[in-house]
C-alpha cells in the first residue's frame, strides 16, 4: 500500500493491526453498514508520477494566455517583488496551523501583529483583525458589524458605485441573515449624496457602505457624509483599495467607523481570482463586534515580549451561535504576503507605485481621448482606473487586443469601457495599445 | 466554597439583585465569577435601555469563556458601573460589592420569583 | 542561536528602502494634481528597511514556528497531513498565477479545465452530483451549504423551515454558520458513546426543520452507525442532510457521503486534499450537492459546452447568489487537484484506511496511561479524557504543553466539550510507524512524569522560546498594533 505520501509497508500494517487486535484493514470499517461501503472505482485518472504531473500542468498552462493587463475591476496587475514569494515558501510558515500554541507559533503571531499594525496605518483605524477571506466577505462582515452595533436597526445602505461583485456578496449574506439592503443610487459616476440624505431621514439605517475609489475608478468626495450618518445614529464603513490608501484620504480622515477591502492590490498575484486577502479595521469602540481572529501583544512569564490570539470570547469556538461571525480562520499566508510587501515598499514605495499607476493612467486617458474615438464618461478625479465612452465595437476591439497579447478594457455596456494601469505597464505598452486601437475602424 | 450573602435575591443563572426602593442593583455571584476565572471584559447595556426579566442584557468574558448576563427583573437601565470598563477584575475581587447595572423596576414583584440565599447555596452545591 | 525579538518597525531607518521601481517617464504629475481634499494628510508609518533586512527578519520569524515540515502535528480534527512540494510548484506556475479573473475565457481555458475537472473529481469522490468551488474555507462552505438548504425550501415555497438540527458535540462553527445563514439551532443530544441519540432526534423532526448538520465520523472520531436510519427519518420529515467535511479523511476510499444519504456537504481542501494550512489560511471549502439541488449553487460556476469549451456561468434562476468575489481560491484548488492526480484512483482508496489504522494504533498503544472514554474502533481520530491517573493534578493543558518540550505539536485540547479533559489526537495517513512509535513513547514518558514529578509537568513548557504568555493581560487591555504598543510603553 506504500506510495510516496503513505509510508506503510505490508510489515508495518501487520504489526499495527496486531496491536489493535484486528485481522485486516477492512475490519477497521466493521462498524460501517455494508450498504454504504463504497465498492466501486473512482472515475479519476490513474496515479501520476511527478514527471507526468509536471507535464500535465505545463500542457494545461499552455492553454492559458499571459496578457498585458489594461483592466481592473477590483483586481490589478501590480508587481510583486521576488523576495515575497521566496519568503512565503518557507514551510515553517505555510505548513503551520492557526497559532493555537503560542509557544511554538511566535513567527505566525508576530507577522500577524505586524500585518495588523500596517493595515491600521493605511486605514488610519485603531484596530485591525488578522484578516478575512476576501474583500467581498469583509464587506459583508462589516455590514453585520454595523447591524450588531446599531441596536434594533436592520437596514444597511450600499452605494451603487461599489463594485458589482462586492454588492452581490453583500446582498447574498444580507438575504439569508435578513438584513435589509437599500442601494443608494449613483449620479454622474458617484454616490448620489442627496439620495443618501433622504434615505437616512427614515431613521432606520444601521450603517452605510461607500467605496474609495469607486467601481469607475473615481475618488469620491465624502465631505460631511459621516456627520450626516452619525447624526442619524448609523455607522459608516468605507470599502477601500489599501494600496491607494498610501495617497488617498483614509477612511478615518473621512471619519468612517470601519474600513474594509481587498489586499490583492498589495502586490498579490491575480491567480484567476484568489487567494486574496480581506481586511477589516475599525475604531476601538467597535472592536468587540469585529469578526475573526485578532493577535495582541503581551509578555511571557519571564517578561519576554510575545504575541497571542486574543479577544477570543467573541469567536465561534466559545460563543457558538452567539459569535460575531462563523469565521474560524484567517487568510494568514496572504496577510504575510501583505506584510512582506509593505515592509519592502514602505510609505515611499507605495507612493511611487501609486504615482506610476496614476501618471500612466492619465497618460493613457489623454491619448485615448486624442484618438477621437473616446470621450470622457464622467469628469471626475481618478487614480489608476477610469471609464470612457466610445462608439467603437468594443467586442471587436478587445478581440484584436487579445490577439496581440493584451487584456483590453472591461466592457461596462452602453458604450462604456473601463481601463486600468499599474506600475507594471510601460509607456511603450500604452503606445502600442493606442496604435492597435487606432487601427480599428 | 463560594460566598453567598444573606439579604440578596439570586437568579438561577447566577445574577444577584439588591433592592433599593424601586431600583434593582444587579451583579453576578461569587460562584459565577469563580466559574469564569479572570474576567477581562463586561459587555453592558446603555443607560436608558429597556431590559426584560429572563432576557440577556450583556455578557461577561474571561480569556477563554463567555457567559451571557440574564436580567432578573424588568425595567429601565438607569446606571451602569463604568468602573468595569477599565477594571473588570473588580468582579473577581469582590462579586457582591461590584454591581454591574442598576435598573428602575417596572414590576418590583418579579423579585419574589428569585431565590433566597439558602436556596441559592443549595443550587450551587448541586452544580 | 541568538533570540530574535525585533519588530520590523524597530529596524526602520528614515531613508532606507527595499524596493526599486522603473523611472516615471510619463512626463506628467497626475498624482500631484489630484484635489487636495481627496488626498491623505498624515503619512502612514510603514517600515523603511533594506531588502536584506526584510529577508533576515522574516527568516528569523519563520524559525520561531512549528509546521508539519518541522515535526509530528497530531492536532485532532485539523488533518495536518504532509503538504506535497510539487503541489506548491505547479500552483506557482506563471501561466496560472498571472491570469486576471475577468480575462476572456478563451484565454483561460487551461485554468477553467482544471477548475471543471476538480468540480467533477470532488463530486465523484463525494458521491454527489455537482460541486461549487467558490467557498474560501470550511466555515465558509458550511455557510454556503446552509444557504443551499434554506434556498431549497424557499424555492419550494416552504417558508416555515427555519431551524437546523446540530448535535451537541458539534464544532462551534456549525451553530455559528447556522446563525449567519439565518437559521435557528436545535440541539440534538449525544448518547454516552458520543453518537446521535435517534430517540432524541425523532421528536425534533417537524415541519419547521430545514435539515440536520452532521459529521460522520463524529467529533469523537466514531462512525455514526445509525446514519442510514437518521437519513431516512430526516428525509421523511422533509429535511435535508448536511455533511460537515471536517472528518472526511477516514472516509476517503471507503464511504462516500452521498451514499450515506447526505444531500449537501463541504470539503476542506486544506485537510483532506493536502493543501497547506498556511498558518490559518488560505483554505478552500468546496460545497457539493445531490442532483435535486444543483440549480441552487452559488454563482459563478464553471461549465463545459458541447464543443468542449469551458465557460463561466453567472446566472441561473434559482442560484442562491454569490459568496465570493470571483471563482474562489483558485491557487488552493490547483494544489488539491495536483494531489488527486498524484494519488490517482488507486492510491486515494488507501487514504482513509491508513489514516484510520494510524489513529487506532496510537489509541490502543496509549489507553493504559490515558483515559479512553469510548472504547472500540475509531476512525481517523479519537479522544482521551486526560490522564488515567489524575492524582498528581496534571491536566490535559499540562500534557499538551509538555509535548512541546519534546518537539511535538499538541493535540486539540478541551474539544469536544463532552468531556472535561478532552485531548483529541489525529495522526493522518502520511505519518510512518516510526513517528507514531516515537510519539507513543513520549506520551508514556509524560504520563510517567505526571506521576513522579507532577509539578515539573505543570510548569511546562520549559524549552520553548517563550513560556506562559499572559493571555489575561492581552485580553484585558488589547494591544493590537505597534502604535498601541508604543503608546503603552
Amino acid at each position: 500500500m506504500s506510495n510516496r505520501y503513505m509510508p506503510h509497508t505490508d510489515a508495518d500494517i501487520r504489526k499495527m493491526l496486531d496491536r489493535i487486535g484486528l485481522a485486516s484493514v477492512d475490519d477497521l470499517y466493521g462498524d460501517v453498514p455494508a450498504e454504504v461501503i463504497f465498492k466501486g472505482d473512482y472515475t479519476l485518472p490513474s496515479a501520476m508520477s511527478e514527471i507526468e504531473l509536471r507535464r500535465y500542468f505545463e500542457e494545461l498552462g499552455d492553454k492559458n494566455r499571459r496578457l498585458k493587463v489594461f483592466a481592473g475591476g477590483g483586481v490589478y496587475d501590480h508587481y510583486s517583488p521576488s523576495v515575497v514569494p521566496h519568503l512565503l515558501s518557507r514551510s515553517e510558515f505555510y505548513t503551520a496551523y492557526t497559532p493555537y500554541q503560542p509557544e511554538i507559533s511566535q513567527g505566525t503571531l508576530q507577522y500577524i501583529f505586524e500585518y495588523q499594525s500596517m493595515i491600521s496605518e493605511l486605514t488610519g483605524m485603531e484596530s485591525t483583525n488578522a484578516s478575512m477571506y476576501d474583500g467581498a466577505t469583509a464587506a459583508a462582515e462589516s455590514m453585520f458589524m454595523m447591524v450588531a452595533s446599531a441596536k434594533k436597526k436592520n437596514r444597511v445602505l450600499i452605494s451603487s458605485t461599489l463594485l458589482d461583485n462586492i454588492k452581490r456578496v453583500i446582498c447574498t449574506y444580507a438575504k439569508f441573515h435578513e438584513v435589509d439592503i437599500t442601494e443608494i443610487p449613483e449620479k454622474d459616476g458617484v454616490t448620489d449624496l442627496v439620495a443618501l440624505k433622504e434615505l437616512l431621514s427614515a431613521g432606520d439605517v444601521a450603517g452605510v457602505i461607500l467605496p474609495t475609489p469607486n467601481k469607475y475608478g473615481i475618488i469620491e468626495d465624502y465631505t460631511g457624509v459621516a456627520d450626516e450618518i452619525h447624526a442619524a445614529k448609523g455607522y459608516l464603513a468605507i470599502y477601500a483599495d489599501p494600496s491607494a490608501l498610501a495617497v488617498l484620504r483614509t477612511p478615518v480622515e473621512w471619519d468612517a467607523d470601519i474600513a474594509c477591502g481587498d489586499g490583492q492590490t498589495l502586490g498579490m498575484p491575480m491567480q484567476f481570482g484568489g487567494p486574496y486577502l480581506g481586511f477589516i479595521s475599525c475604531k476601538s469602540a467597535l472592536i468587540r463586534k469585529m469578526p475573526g481572529r485578532v493577535v495582541g501583544a503581551t509578555k511571557d512569564a519571564s517578561g519576554k515580549r510575545c504575541y497571542v490570539l486574543t479577544l477570543q470570547a467573541r469567536e465561534q469556538h466559545i460563543r457558538r451561535e452567539k459569535a460575531t461571525s462563523n469565521i474560524c480562520s484567517n487568510q494568514s499566508l496572504m496577510a504575510l504576503y501583505a506584510t512582506i510587501y509593505l515592509s519592502l515598499m514602505g510609505e515611499n514605495g507605495l507612493r511611487d507605485v501609486n504615482a506610476l499607476a496614476c501618471d500612466g493612467a492619465h497618460y493613457l486617458y489623454n491619448k485615448l481621448i486624442a484618438t477621437g474615438k473616446f470621450t470622457p464618461a464622467f469628469d471626475k478625479p481618478f487614480l489608476k482606473e477610469f471609464v470612457l465612452k466610445t462608439d467603437m465595437d468594443v467586442e471587436a476591439m478587445n478581440k484584436k487586443l487579445l490577439e496581440n497579447g493584451i487584456m483590453g478594457p472591461l466592457d461596462l455596456g452602453n458604450g462604456l469601457v473601463e481601463f486600468a494601469v499599474t506600475e507594471k505597464r510601460t509607456k511603450e505598452e500604452i503606445d502600442q495599445l493606442i496604435t492597435l486601437i487606432q487601427e480599428e475602424a | 466554597m463560594s460566598k453567598v450573602i444573606e439579604g440578596l435575591h439570586y437568579a438561577e443563572s447566577h445574577e444577584w439583585v439588591k433592592v433599593e426602593g424601586e431600583i434593582a442593583v444587579i451583579g453576578i455571584s461569587d460562584y459565577a465569577q469563580h466559574a469564569l476565572g479572570d474576567i477581562v471584559y463586561v459587555d453592558m447595556p446603555e443607560v436608558g435601555d429597556e431590559v426584560t426579566a429572563g432576557e440577556d442584557f450583556g455578557a461577561v468574558e474571561s480569556v477563554k469563556a463567555a457567559s451571557d448576563l440574564f436580567c432578573p427583573v424588568s425595567g429601565e437601565v438607569v446606571e451602569i458601573n463604568e468602573a468595569l470598563e477599565e477594571s473588570p477584575e473588580k468582579i473577581n475581587e469582590d462579586a457582591y460589592s461590584t454591581w454591574i447595572i442598576k435598573v428602575k423596576m417596572s414590576d418590583p414583584s418579579e423579585v419574589n420569583a428569585l431565590l433566597d440565599a439558602a436556596t441559592y447555596t443549595k443550587l450551587c452545591e448541586n452544580e | 542561536m541568538k533570540y530574535y525579538d525585533k519588530l520590523i518597525f524597530e529596524l526602520s531607518r528614515p531613508g532606507r528602502r527595499g524596493y526599486q521601481l522603473p523611472v516615471d517617464n510619463y512626463g506628467e504629475d497626475a498624482l500631484g494634481s489630484l484635489p487636495e481634499n481627496l488626498m491623505r494628510k498624515e503619512k502612514p508609518e510603514l517600515p523603511e528597511v533594506s531588502e536584506l533586512d526584510v529577508v533576515r527578519h522574516f527568516t528569523n520569524l519563520s524559525s520561531k514556528n512549528f509546521g508539519v515540515d518541522t515535526g509530528f502535528y497530531p492536532l485532532g480534527s485539523c488533518t495536518m497531513k504532509y503538504n506535497p512540494k510539487i503541489n506548491e510548484e505547479v500552483a506557482s506556475m506563471p501561466q496560472f498565477t498571472e491570469l486576471h479573473p475577468l480575462q476572456d475565457v478563451e484565454s483561460a481555458q487551461g485554468a477553467l479545465e482544471l477548475y471543471y475537472n476538480l468540480q467533477q473529481a470532488l463530486a465523484n469522490i463525494a458521491g454527489l452530483a455537482e460541486f461549487t468551488l467558490n467557498p474560501y474555507a470550511g466555515a465558509h462552505g458550511e455557510l454556503t451549504g446552509l444557504m443551499v438548504m434554506r434556498q431549497y425550501h424557499k424555492s419550494r415555497g416552504d417558508h416555515k423551515r427555519t431551524k437546523v438540527i446540530v448535535p451537541d458535540s458539534a464544532h462551534g462553527t456549525n451553530p455559528a454558520s447556522a446563525m449567519v445563514a439565518g437559521l435557528e439551532v436545535l440541539e440534538v443530544k449525544s448518547k454516552p458513546n458520543g453518537s446521535i441519540d435517534v430517540e432524541d432526534l425523532k421528536p425534533l423532526l417537524d415541519d419547521t426543520v430545514a435539515g440536520i448538520m452532521m459529521t460522520n465520523p463524529n467529533t469523537l472520531g466514531m462512525f455514526e452507525t445509525e446514519i442510514v436510519e437518521i437519513a431516512k427519518l430526516v428525509h421523511e420529515a422533509g429535511g435535508l442532510l448536511y455533511y460537515d467535511g471536517a472528518n472526511l479523511n477516514p472516509m476517503l476510499g471507503k464511504v462516500r457521503p452521498g451514499d450515506m444519504g447526505f444531500d449537501i456537504m463541504h470539503i476542506n481542501l486544506h485537510k483532506t486534499f493536502s493543501t497547506p494550512h498556511g498558518g490559518g489560511g488560505p483554505g478552500s471549502g468546496p460545497v457539493g450537492v445531490a442532483k435535486h439541488l444543483i440549480d441552487l449553487l452559488p454563482s459563478p460556476h464553471v461549465a463545459k459546452d458541447e464543443n468542449g469549451k469551458f465557460y463561466i456561468e453567472y446566472k441561473g434562476n434559482n442560484r442562491l447568489g454569490s459568496v465570493s468575489a470571483f471563482l474562489g481560491n483558485f491557487g488552493v484548488m490547483m494544489k488539491a487537484y495536483a494531489y488527486i492526480l498524484s494519488l490517482g484512483k488507486e492510491n486515494i482508496k488507501n487514504v482513509g484506511p491508513m489514516a484510520t489504522l494510524n489513529a487506532n494504533y496510537i489509541k490502543e498503544s496509549l489507553k493504559d496511561d490515558y483515559l479512553l472514554p469510548i472504547a472500540g474502533v475509531c476512525k481517523h481520530e479519537f479522544v482521551f479524557d486526560g490522564l488515567k491517573d489524575k492524582s498528581g493534578g496534571v491536566t490535559t493543558l499540562n500534557v499538551a504543553k509538555r509535548l512541546l518540550d519534546y518537539g511535538f505539536h499538541a493535540p486539540t485540547i478541551y474539544f469536544p466539550l463532552l468531556f472535561h479533559e478532552s485531548m483529541m489526537i489525529e495522526p493522518t495517513e502520511t505519518e510512518s510507524l516510526e513517528t507514531l512509535d516515537e510519539f507513543i513513547c513520549v506520551m508514556h514518558q509524560v504520563a510517567k512524569e505526571a506521576r513522579e514529578n507532577p509539578d515539573m509537568v505543570k510548569g511546562a513548557p520549559h524549552t520553548t522560546l517563550i513560556s506562559h504568555p499572559d493571555e489575561t493581560a492581552a485580553a484585558k487591555k488589547p494591544i493590537l498594533s505597534y502604535k498601541q504598543m508604543k503608546q503603552n510603553a
